[in-house]
């Protein structure tokens, strides 16, 4: 059983175009299926627009899905009730891109922390005051600085303080969504790194939504790519980077700037004709799907 | 050997604060031949786009030139009078911004805004310019350009603004075009098609390109020589293929390790075949 569970996801949003004509409606999440398995670090890849966030978003509902089925553990999360689904959100945090905005300005990073311990009604003060600085410590901040504001830490640093919130719980899933992009290359590895100590750790399962296609083959062993709301292709990361079978996915890997000045350089343009949008996902090799 | 395009040297820029100044330049040195391309690498605050900005004379306080000279096509830029350093931006070195949505006006059509920079240096009338414009909405890849040279700059999408951005820099013909993370805000695949444009002017009109990007993958793709910079100093410049395979300075290699794929790289680096290898390779140096 898949500790997470999506199926024929989708979510469409109106947009009112004055009184007589009739609303534009963008597909913004278009039947998308997958699964992800305990302990994996699951890829979601895709251009601006692509509907990735709004998946990971939808499956937290941060967003509220049109339709489909978010199964958690094998129960579908689109029917908990408020009051369950703040339950079920201890096992299912999220790590967001900017770190930025997703901190609020005017609190002490160590409130920050501690807020998802104080919602859930966990320990006495001592308790999770003791809690906040193990975690500082776990992802690698001075518990030292509890009392700082977020504007006194540097963007990597940030983003190890809304880790450390993510995993305050005890979660058993993160949504990691672009959590990484932000950040300059040798900072990013670093994060990078705590992430997959984190994993090995609190045996985590990831959801990782990024953009940057070099980063999701080095680190997932399934990737989903996504195109205009649908996902075109899913596998394991060595088949589906080496042998592409999507022309999306083609079109999309031939665009990565390779890193050897030496190595051949063939772009494949996409034609958008070149495929049928609607194809369904067909399993054409062993744990290899493709919409063709 | 001709005298190259551009030479910096010793170039250095304080930003004062309320206490002492803070070196954010510190005594930077190179220099871009015609047509070459320079990349230009770092993560922010490394210095990079301020080098940029002091080359064209467009720092604003609290930075301030302290130091070195700028020697553009055999004059020294930090001593030109403001009037002459005018002829110089757009005519002489022109620049590409990261972000096209600011850099644009949004309330001028594209066309004009190619126009524009074409009138101010005094290159033909409104009407020439006009034409001008469309050729180089043209020669930027833009379809339909007699049309879309009436858009506004909100018409457009990210891809198309960052041609139109080029399609500035390039107007008044300019040896040196510096590209400031000309491609960072763009898709992949967006980001692809714009380097190839960039390539294909490069060779077109023997462009000088200074890259600046904290991308390796996009340096690999252009540059050919790469100039690495960490806290305002220049730490090690070179041939781009010296640099990504047998970095020599400690941040150089700590910074490709960083670069997820770059191992790969290098390790296949050792067990491949000659013929991925510069001529001048030679395979016992890997050993030292």
């Amino acid at each position: 059983m898949a500790l997470l569970d999506v199926r024929h996801l989708v979510k469409h949003f109106v947009r009112k175009q004055g009184l007589w004509r009739p609303p534009a409606v963008v597909k913004a999440v278009d039947d998308v299926s997958f699964a992800v398995e305990e302990g994996e670090m699951f890829g979601l890849v895709g251009e601006s627009g692509s509907g990735k966030s709004t998946t990971g978003r939808c499956i937290l509902r941060l967003i509220e899905p049109t339709s489909g089925d978010v199964r958690f553990r094998d129960e579908n999360v689109l029917q908990f009730s408020r009051q369950r689904m703040r339950l079920a959100r201890r096992d299912m945090q999220i790590v967001f891109q900017d770190p930025y905005s997703s901190l609020n300005p005017r609190m002490r990073v160590g409130d920050i922390v501690e807020e998802p311990l104080i919602i859930h009604k966990l320990g006495s003060r001592a308790e999770r005051r003791e809690r906040v600085a193990e975690l500082f410590r776990l992802v690698g901040l001075d518990p030292d600085h509890l009392r700082r504001y977020p504007h006194q830490f540097s963007g990597g640093q940030r983003q190890r303080i809304g880790i450390a919130r993510a995993i305050a719980l005890n979660p058993a899933l993160i949504i990691a969504d672009e959590a990484v992009s932000a950040l300059d290359v040798s900072i990013q590895a670093q994060v990078v790194n705590l992430l997959m100590d984190l994993k090995s750790r609190f045996k985590l399962t990831y959801l990782f939504i990024a953009h940057d296609l070099r980063l999701v083959e080095h680190i997932c062993q399934r990737v989903a790519v996504m195109y205009l709301g649908k996902i075109v292709e899913m596998g394991d990361t060595r088949a589906l980077f080496t042998a592409p079978q999507h022309p999306y996915t083609q079109a999309l890997l031939s665009a990565v700037p390779v890193l050897d000045p030496d190595a051949p350089r063939r772009r494949i343009e996409l034609d958008p004709k070149s495929f049928d949008r609607e194809a369904p996902l067909k399993e054409i090799a062993a744990s290899h799907w493709a919409a063709v | 050997m001709p005298a190259p395009l551009l030479q910096v040297e010793h170039l250095t820029v304080h930003f004062d604060t309320r206490t002492t100044p803070v070196v954010a330049v510190d005594d930077v040195s190179f220099q871009i031949g015609e047509g070459e391309t320079l990349g230009l690498v770092g993560e922010s605050g490394s210095g990079k786009s301020v080098t940029a900005f002091a080359i064209l004379r467009l720092l604003q306080p609290p930075g301030r030139i302290t130091g070195g000279r700028v020697i553009f096509q055999g004059h020294d830029l930090l001593a030109l009078s403001e009037r002459d350093m005018r002829e110089v931006r757009g005519a002489g070195i022109s620049l590409i911004f990261q972000e096209p949505m600011t850099a644009l006006n949004p309330v001028m059509t594209v066309g004009d805004q190619i126009a524009e920079a074409l009138t101010v240096h005094g290159r033909g009338s409104r009407a020439e310019a006009r034409a001008r414009a469309i050729e180089l909405l043209d020669a930027v890849r833009i379809a339909d350009a007699a049309r879309r040279v009436r858009d506004y700059p909100h018409q457009l999408s990210g891809g198309m603004r960052q041609r139109v951005m080029i399609a500035i820099a390039l107007a008044c013909r300019p040896p040196l075009v510096i590209a400031d993370e000309p491609t960072t805000a763009l898709d992949v695949t967006i980001q692809a098609q714009v380097l190839d444009l960039l390539r294909d002017l490069k060779a077109r009109f023997n462009l000088a390109l200074l890259l600046i990007t904290h991308d390796f993958g996009v340096i690999a793709e252009m540059a050919d020589r790469v100039a690495v910079m960490y806290k305002g100093r220049l730490v090690e410049e070179g041939p781009v293929r010296d640099i990504l395979r047998r970095p020599r300075h400690e941040y150089t290699q700590t910074l490709l390790a960083a670069v997820p794929g770059m191992a790969d790289l290098r390790a296949s680096d050792l067990r491949t075949s000659n013929d991925l290898r510069p001529a001048t390779y030679d395979p016992r140096r890997d050993s030292q």
